[in-house]
């Protein structure tokens, strides 16, 4: 197959994955396609129950279901049964509280899902019922039940605040202000392949095959939460069926740990149902925030206020670094000179928030993008001037204080995106609407942090193996979710060592083959990967050159250049075969590691220790500007986005291809949010339990999208690049709702996502009725 | 049951239980893990076959329904050789092809669309994969796959 193999990597070309060759013809073995031989199945039974304590767990009747081999409670677990990425709160079986209705109450393995199903059914248990929580205000109330009775917070996960200026005094002097307030659902990852795997514990050694982000991390944490020392513990993460943030975090991990061992030498198989995935797995938080905005005159922003609330479920996850996220971001790419930005991330007995690509920018962004634009509106300028007008420059600082040190390339999006056809045409299209149909243009902008802030080391570590037949192997660490990191490191380390695809190979993230690279998650996986890669590669070069000359003894390492499958000596046209300068060395020498940590701010926007530790302040932002066209049906409420364009400023590109791929699928997933995907919970029990229920985009929602990058250089990224795999998200929701806001003269939603019903409700009432709690300018 | 029915152009007879769902049998059973399950209830397309030429969802199906059929899937598209059909290869090349989940069932979709209409519209085609959700294309380059599969197909490219 030469689609692929004979073609040269070079970065900044479009060039297809080799994997994609194994998944067009079915063969790419994903974890859910592991079935050992004589496997057996794994299970979990779950509470149902929102909020109580559990008194006692009943297996008798499933035992006696025929091929059931064992059924696990929290009386099995060895390791001290919490999991989570930051405060270890979550139990892997429940053993004192039950805190949502997806908690796990007993594991059970079978022979057949046939009667995995049956045993599961007969579990029972008794409990305690205890009333819950299921709006982050109800969490406060006088007398609310603590879902952590010892947390010190108490029913608060965690919450800050960023001053900066005079705060909220500024107000005082503004011109205009308008005010906001926005509630925005949960929304649900649905990737294709459920939360899944296979493991096998052998001679003392546990080995999980899974579908993952953070195989790394994972060891760690299931290692302490089953019982066993992380040394015996190998996590294998083949590539994943998707990810977006769902499988940042334990998800079957620790079960199928434990049924592994409870049942040794048989491969133990674990895959949750679509409606299982919907229960248990974490969410896009759910979010409430009230933004308002303070100009001058000019339009020149002066003062902003932020409230946001983050529902964010009954354990941490990452709750508290998305928060973290959302309150740096909370302002834009703009300069405000004063800003209040406070936040809370709040326990309740909804589903789990969680990481979901954005990671807390999506909701901040969709209020004040929101609010950019009713000020715009209210000192009559264009969306697009308000916006560049106040536009950060680098060496500016954004309103939560943080300064852009590194490429900054907002305005630049926002001049291509005013160039742009559907920018310039928008008025004239917007007149040519059919009958009962009104439209609409709108836009909004967004900057997006990549890594771990400055607490968290952001590192990876990169292995190259120059084989004994003269290939070069590239161990990687961070897991290629579908966004295509691995043909990424393949047009990198191709690239500097010219060799075709056919001399490369790619060793997928595993504990016991490769090094600690950090989770697939946060925008950086090409970025901070990358930086290890070509230092890797740097050291392998000048050790293969070097002995090249010594071995044909020439002058040094500098009179070779590398060809496809050799090293050239350039004075005398000798071709020295790398297999051949492979067998001369030992296999230590043939390998070279680096290891990359990010550059990590040294600057202190906020004394708190918990924000800091939560990732505030970054260092390297990517910016884009979106712009949305919709029409809308007046009869029906239905709302159709017709045409979509984004410009962004992510670096160089170091595969454009890749790019658009990354915004095509942020877009849709963004206009999922915006129009379509209402996760309903009724005290904290799933009404949208599924995919016929929760409705994720298909073909025919999704408009044509024109996407652009400004491609500046990024100086800290490899070969200029920075991450794309959230900002393209991140504006979407804000862009329709502007839009909206054109086509219907000014008519906002305030709870989201705006379904046809909305619309509906929006089109028939006046857009600010007298005393209502709506949206509106307040001077 | 003692089920006889043609697997990629294969002619099969194996024991199984009636109600043993087709996409058990393929994956579990036959090892042919292309085909995936991604829902179970008929709603995302991941688990897309042909059955006499027709596109079914095996999530949906019965191992007695297939008693006699003729079963295609994403395991049988390439030719001798594992040479690509037009179709996977148009997926490689435009860039339709993310995470791979969907992969399968959209290529078995778009191979069925070009079969009844080579030359289908892009409306034509957002229908074909109407059926088919994918979580992270954004179903662009998937339809642009489906447009370059059509052109090769029809001989308009080498």
């Amino acid at each position: 197959m030469n689609l692929i193999s004979k073609t040269s990597p070079s970065v900044g070309a479009s060039q297809a994955r080799p994997d994609a060759l194994n998944k067009v013809m079915g063969h790419e073995k994903f974890a859910a396609d592991y079935y050992g031989p004589r496997h057996l199945w794994a299970g979990v039974r779950r509470a149902g129950i929102p909020h109580g304590r559990l008194i006692s767990v009943s297996t008798e009747a499933a035992k006696q279901v025929p091929g059931v081999k064992k059924i696990l409670t929290h009386k099995d677990v060895n390791g001290s049964n919490r999991q989570g990425v930051i405060q270890k709160d979550q139990p892997v079986l429940v053993d004192d509280r039950i805190r949502h209705c997806g908690d796990a109450l007993a594991l059970v393995i079978a022979e057949t899902s046939q009667a995995l199903e049956t045993a599961l059914a007969l579990i029972s248990f008794e409990y305690e019922a205890l009333p819950g929580i299921f709006t982050t205000a109800e969490a406060f109330q006088y007398g609310a039940p603590l879902i952590h009775p010892t947390h010190p917070g108490g029913n608060c996960l965690l919450s800050g605040q960023l001053v900066s200026g005079k705060g909220l005094e500024a107000f005082e002097a503004c011109d205009a202000i308008v005010e906001l307030t926005i509630d925005l659902p949960r929304q649900e990852h649905a990737y294709l392949e459920t939360e899944c795997g296979e493991a096998v514990y052998e001679k003392g050694e546990l080995s999980i095959v899974v579908s993952t982000q953070t195989p790394f991390r994972d060891r760690a944490e299931t290692a302490q939460a089953i019982g066993i020392s992380p040394e015996k513990l190998r996590i294998i993460a083949p590539y994943c069926g998707g990810g977006f943030g769902g499988k940042d975090g334990i998800t079957v991990q620790s079960l199928l740990g434990l049924a592994a061992m409870a049942c040794p030498d048989v491969p133990i198989k674990m895959m949750w149902s679509r409606e299982e995935s919907f229960l248990a797995g974490p969410k896009r938080h759910a979010a409430s925030l009230h933004y308002r905005l303070g100009a001058k005159q000019n339009g020149v922003f002066h003062a902003l206020e932020v409230r946001a609330d983050f529902d964010t479920g009954p354990y941490d996850h990452l709750g508290g670094a998305v928060l973290g996220l959302a309150l740096e971001h909370a302002g834009g790419p703009y300069r405000i000179p004063h800003a209040a930005i406070q936040g809370k991330a709040v326990y309740t007995n909804n589903t789990i928030g969680g990481a979901f690509r954005g990671f807390g920018v999506p909701q901040v962004a969709a209020a004040m993008e929101q609010a950019v634009d009713l000020m715009a509106e209210k000192l009559s300028l264009s969306p697009l001037d308000i916006r560049m007008k106040n536009a950060v420059q680098k060496g500016d600082k954004i309103p939560s204080g943080t300064t852009l040190k590194t490429s900054t390339g907002i305005r630049e999006c926002l001049a291509r995106l005013k160039a742009h056809p559907l920018y310039r045409e928008a008025d004239a299209w917007k007149k040519k609407a059919p009958a009962h149909m009104l439209r609409g243009s709108g836009m909004a902008c967004a900057l997006h942090g990549m890594g771990y802030g400055p607490f968290v080391p952001d590192t990876a570590i990169a292995k190259l193996e120059l084989t004994k037949q003269g290939r070069f192997k590239i161990y990687f660490g961070v897991v290629d979710m579908g966004q295509g990191n691995g043909v990424t490191f393949l047009q990198m380390a191709g690239d500097l060592l010219n060799q075709n695809y056919e001399n490369l190979e790619l060793v997928l993230p595993d504990t016991g083959l490769t090094l600690p690279c950090g989770s697939a998650s946060a925008s950086r996986s090409t970025y901070t990967f990358g930086n290890a890669l070509i230092q890797a590669v740097e050291t392998m070069k000048t050790r293969l050159t070097q002995r090249a000359a010594d071995s044909l003894m020439v002058g040094d390492g500098d009179e070779f250049c590398f060809i496809p499958g050799h090293l050239r000596h350039l004075p005398t046209g000798r071709e020295f075969p790398l297999a051949q300068l492979a067998a001369l060395l030992g296999p230590e020498e043939r390998i070279t590691i680096s290891r990359y940590r990010a550059l990590a701010s040294k600057e202190t926007v906020t004394q708190d220790t918990a924000l800091q530790m939560h990732g505030i302040p970054h260092t390297v932002f990517s910016y884009t500007a979106h712009l949305a066209h919709v029409e809308i049906d007046t009869l029906t409420g239905g709302i159709t986005v017709c045409n979509y364009t984004a410009v962004t400023d992510c670096g160089r590109l170091i595969n454009p291809d890749l790019y658009q791929q990354q915004m095509q699928g942020g877009i849709a997933q963004g206009l999922g949010y915006a129009l379509y995907e209402d996760f309903i919970t009724d005290k904290g029990r799933l009404l949208t339990a599924n995919l016929s229920t929760y409705i994720i985009p298909g073909a025919l929602d999704i408009p044509p999208m024109a996407l652009s990058s400004v491609d500046l250089q990024e100086n800290t990224g490899p070969f200029g690049m920075k991450g794309v795999g959230e900002i393209c998200i991140d504006p979407v929701l804000p862009a329709v709702a502007n839009a909206v806001a054109d086509a219907c003269g000014g008519g906002r939603c305030r709870q989201w996502p705006l379904t046809c019903e909305r619309m509906l409700e929006i089109l028939t009432i006046p857009v600010c009725p007298p005393g209502a709690d709506m949206n509106r300018s307040l001077i | 049951m003692k089920l006889s029915f043609t697997l990629n152009h294969n002619a099969l007879t194996l024991e199984t239980e009636p109600d043993r769902r087709v996409i058990d049998l393929l994956r579990e059973d036959l090892g042919l893990t292309g085909t995936k399950e991604a829902c179970g209830e008929g709603e995302c397309g991941a688990c897309t076959i042909r059955v006499n030429k027709e596109l079914r969802l095996a999530c949906l199906m019965i191992a007695a329904q297939i008693e006699g059929c003729s079963i295609e899937t994403i395991e049988g598209l390439a030719g001798p050789d594992q040479a690509l059909h037009p179709v996977q290869e148009a997926f490689v090349q435009a860039g339709a092809v993310q995470c791979g989940f969907c992969t399968p069932g959209m290529v078995m979709a778009v191979t069925d669309l070009l079969e009844a209409i080579p030359d289908p519209d892009e409306t034509q085609i957002r229908k074909a994969l109407s059926g088919n959700l994918c979580r992270c294309t954004g179903y662009q380059k998937i339809m642009d796959a489906a447009q370059l599969a059509a052109k090769k197909e029809n001989k308009c490219l080498p």
